[in-house]
């Protein structure tokens, strides 16, 4: 094969997998869209508060210890050294369930019926608040999250691939990080067991129930509000795999919570409410952006197109289709 | 007692349609005008300009653009940043080409060159509706700060990458850059809000706000009585980036002087602050994108001056709990008054109505 074939290859590959870390935070967004209307722009903070949350309790540190310590003069930073990543991943997992159950209880409870701008707006507070939180939290520093996931190049592919190119050419092998392929494995379990979930248990139903017509739902006697718990919480689980898999990407800092903004692009090629358009939308976004920057960035030497390309790209489908790929047809009536 | 209407008489349709039918608002208006033009110049500091006055002219002047835009037509947008930037950047373009051009001209020049931006990110509108709409209109924001940070000809080919405003005066006084007095900034930016204000309210009273508001309740239904969407939604994009490019080219021009696009026009700095002002202050209400303005610019200083003043908190932990207070604000303001503080404003008149003899 020639150089150029495997580094096309190459960038495919990567692009389809830094779209499933997209399509990881757009899952987020399309759950809670479905069950209760509510563009929750809050998702990239929700991961960040998770992975800082994660964090927090492997190295054992004090909540609010900077601030405490700042008012009262004291010093003390930590309980215990250090936590294995399993017990803090199960914590974290509470302390997701409870901000779930607090935000319905505080703030979701108090909108119903409001506008959507309205309830998007309230969204954007959660994430001032959460953000504003999680820093006094666990202090603003950047941190190094571990939870075991290998990461970097793999070297037994680029030795592998070395010997496919044609004889004579300069080529090191194919650079594909570890981190990504343990995201996709991630990512096709939690879908699986998402889609399991729904479809095979009683909750499962009552969520899609919900999902299709409030009204209609609540009629039948499902509880709306506990319905919403779930989801955010459901939500909150699968932000904080974002969170890890961010986190261990780039270290856990304030800018993790901008992937929402990455996030974005995703949910509106693929719907808002539809959880395959989440994937597929993420696999389209993430290979036209790498394709993009290689190829295009490349080409005109114009360089870091990648924070508004995927926009574009979005934008030029919804032309075609304003609902997005699967999204539910918007059907409008005087 | 105090907002009594009683005995007001209208004979005329004209002084029925006034913009403050009760003659209390008319007085107080006039009075706020009085003491803005004639009192405020002649007692206002450095201080005053730079951290309260001018700051809240020019977010009104944005929020009025992005209320007539969201608010009276309907579309959500979170490109305010970018179009900002786009007033900002015209300005500039503008002072090196025509070094000799009165800065009136060059502000309202930044404007209409902002509005036709606008209309180009319009466009989709006409296609793309509700939350999709708003995702889309990020694409505009994110295209635009890469464009004024990639292409050197947009700041000159300096190395910084900075744009820096040069001095230009009015009437033989400075009203840019670093020399000009405090009253003749705000001066300055006042008429420019006062008419374009008043300027929006008429527009919002006649024909063409009408129509924007009849696409924002439904446009299927506008369309069907013979509102035409595409003149409609684009001219709403074209007059608000109007105003927006108005207040990004004061932004830049008079109140920050220098500036870098990334930093200065970001979506957390310009966009959601600005929607956050119009909702808060009210959508759909000229008095709410004031008050709005009057909030978000008068928070934060008096956040600071409690946490760090008074409490005596490191910067960087009032910075966090700044944005912890600001966002339980926000959500607390959305659960007890959606309708923003324009709609509270109107409750206390129903009371003073009466008050303080309620039989």
């Amino acid at each position: 094969m020639s150089v150029e074939l495997l580094n096309f290859i190459e960038t495919v590959i990567n692009g389809l997998m830094s779209g499933i870390m997209y399509s990881l935070v757009a899952l987020g967004f399309v759950l809670i869209f479905k069950a209760s209307g509510v563009f929750n722009f809050a998702q990239g903070v929700f991961a960040l508060f998770a992975a800082l949350t994660l964090v927090g309790f492997q190295t054992g540190q004090v909540p609010f210890s900077h601030l405490i310590n700042e008012l009262f003069g004291t010093n003390f930073h930590n309980w215990y050294p250090s936590l294995h990543s399993f017990f803090a991943i199960i914590l974290t997992i509470i302390t997701m369930i409870v901000l779930a159950w607090l935000i319905e209880k505080l703030v979701l409870k108090h909108l119903v019926n409001q506008e959507p701008i309205i309830l998007f707006m309230a969204t954007i507070g959660l994430a001032f608040v959460l953000e504003g939180v999680g820093d006094l939290m666990w202090g603003s520093d950047v941190k190094v999250l571990d939870v075991g996931i290998p990461s970097g190049g793999s070297e037994w592919l680029e030795k592998t691939t070395v010997g496919w190119a044609s004889e004579g050419s300069e080529y090191y092998g194919m650079y594909i990080d570890v981190l990504n392929v343990w995201a996709t494995i991630i990512a096709v379990i939690l879908v699986t067991a998402l889609a399991l979930f729904s479809q095979y248990t009683k909750t499962g139903r009552a969520l899609r129930a919900v999902a299709d017509d409030h009204q209609a739902a609540l009629s039948v006697g499902i509880s709306l509000r506990s319905i919403w718990v779930l989801v955010w919480a459901i939500s909150g689980f699968i932000a904080m795999v974002a969170g890890i898999m961010w986190g261990t990407e780039s270290g856990v800092q304030f800018s993790l919570s901008l992937i929402a903004l990455k996030a974005l692009p995703v949910l509106i090629l693929g719907g808002f409410t539809s959880i395959p358009g989440a994937i597929i939308g993420g696999l389209l976004i993430g290979l036209g952006e790498k394709l993009a920057e290689i190829y295009i960035g490349g080409l005109l030497d114009i360089g870091a197109i990648e924070n508004w390309f995927a926009y574009f790209m979005a934008l030029v489908f919804l032309l075609f289709r304003p609902q997005g790929l699967f999204g539910d047809k918007i059907i409008e009536r005087v | 007692m105090i907002y009594k209407e009683t005995g007001q008489f209208k004979s005329t349709y004209e002084s029925d349609h006034s913009i403050f039918p009760l003659i209390q608002d008319k007085i107080a208006f006039n009075i706020l005008m009085l003491v803005a033009f004639l009192v405020v110049p002649f007692f206002i500091d450095s201080y005053w300009e730079k951290a309260i006055l001018i700051p809240f002219l020019i977010y009104s002047m944005a929020a009025i653009g992005l209320n007539i835009l969201t608010g009276y037509c309907g579309q959500v947008s979170l490109g305010t940043g970018g179009f900002m930037a786009v007033g900002a950047f015209a300005t500039y373009k503008i002072m090196t080409f025509f070094p000799d051009l009165n800065i009136m001209i060059i502000v309202l020049l930044s404007g209409v060159i902002t509005a036709f931006v606008g209309i180009l990110f319009g466009l989709p509108s006409l296609r793309i509706k509700g939350f999709y709409l708003a995702v889309a209109t990020l694409a505009s924001q994110f295209f635009i700060i890469w464009l004024f940070n990639k292409v050197p000809w947009f700041y000159n080919y300096s190395d910084t990458g900075q744009i820096t405003v040069s001095e230009r005066t009015m009437f033989g006084v400075a009203v840019t850059g670093a020399n000009a007095p405090s009253y003749a900034t705000y001066l300055f930016c006042l008429i420019l809000v006062v008419v374009l204000g008043f300027a929006a309210k008429n527009m919002i009273r006649s024909k063409i706000g009408r129509s924007w508001m009849a696409i924002r309740d439904m446009d299927i239904a506008a369309e069907i009585i013979g509102v035409p969407p595409l003149k409609t939604k684009l001219s709403a994009f074209a007059i608000s980036s109007f105003y927006i490019g108005i207040a990004g080219s004061l932004y830049f021009a008079v109140y920050l002087g220098a500036l870098e696009v990334t930093e200065s026009f970001d979506i957390m700095a310009i966009s959601f602050p600005v929607l956050f002002m119009i909702i808060i202050g009210g959508l759909g209400s000229m008095l709410g994108s004031f008050l709005g303005a009057a909030f978000i610019v008068l928070l934060p200083i008096f956040l600071k001056n409690v946490m760090v003043d008074l409490i005596g908190l490191s910067a960087v932990t009032a910075k966090h709990f700044e944005i912890t207070i600001w966002g339980l604000l926000m959500v607390v303001f959305l659960i007890l008054e959606p309708h923003g503080l324009a709609r509270l404003w109107s409750i206390a008149k129903e009371k003073l109505r009466k008050w303080p003899f309620p039989y």
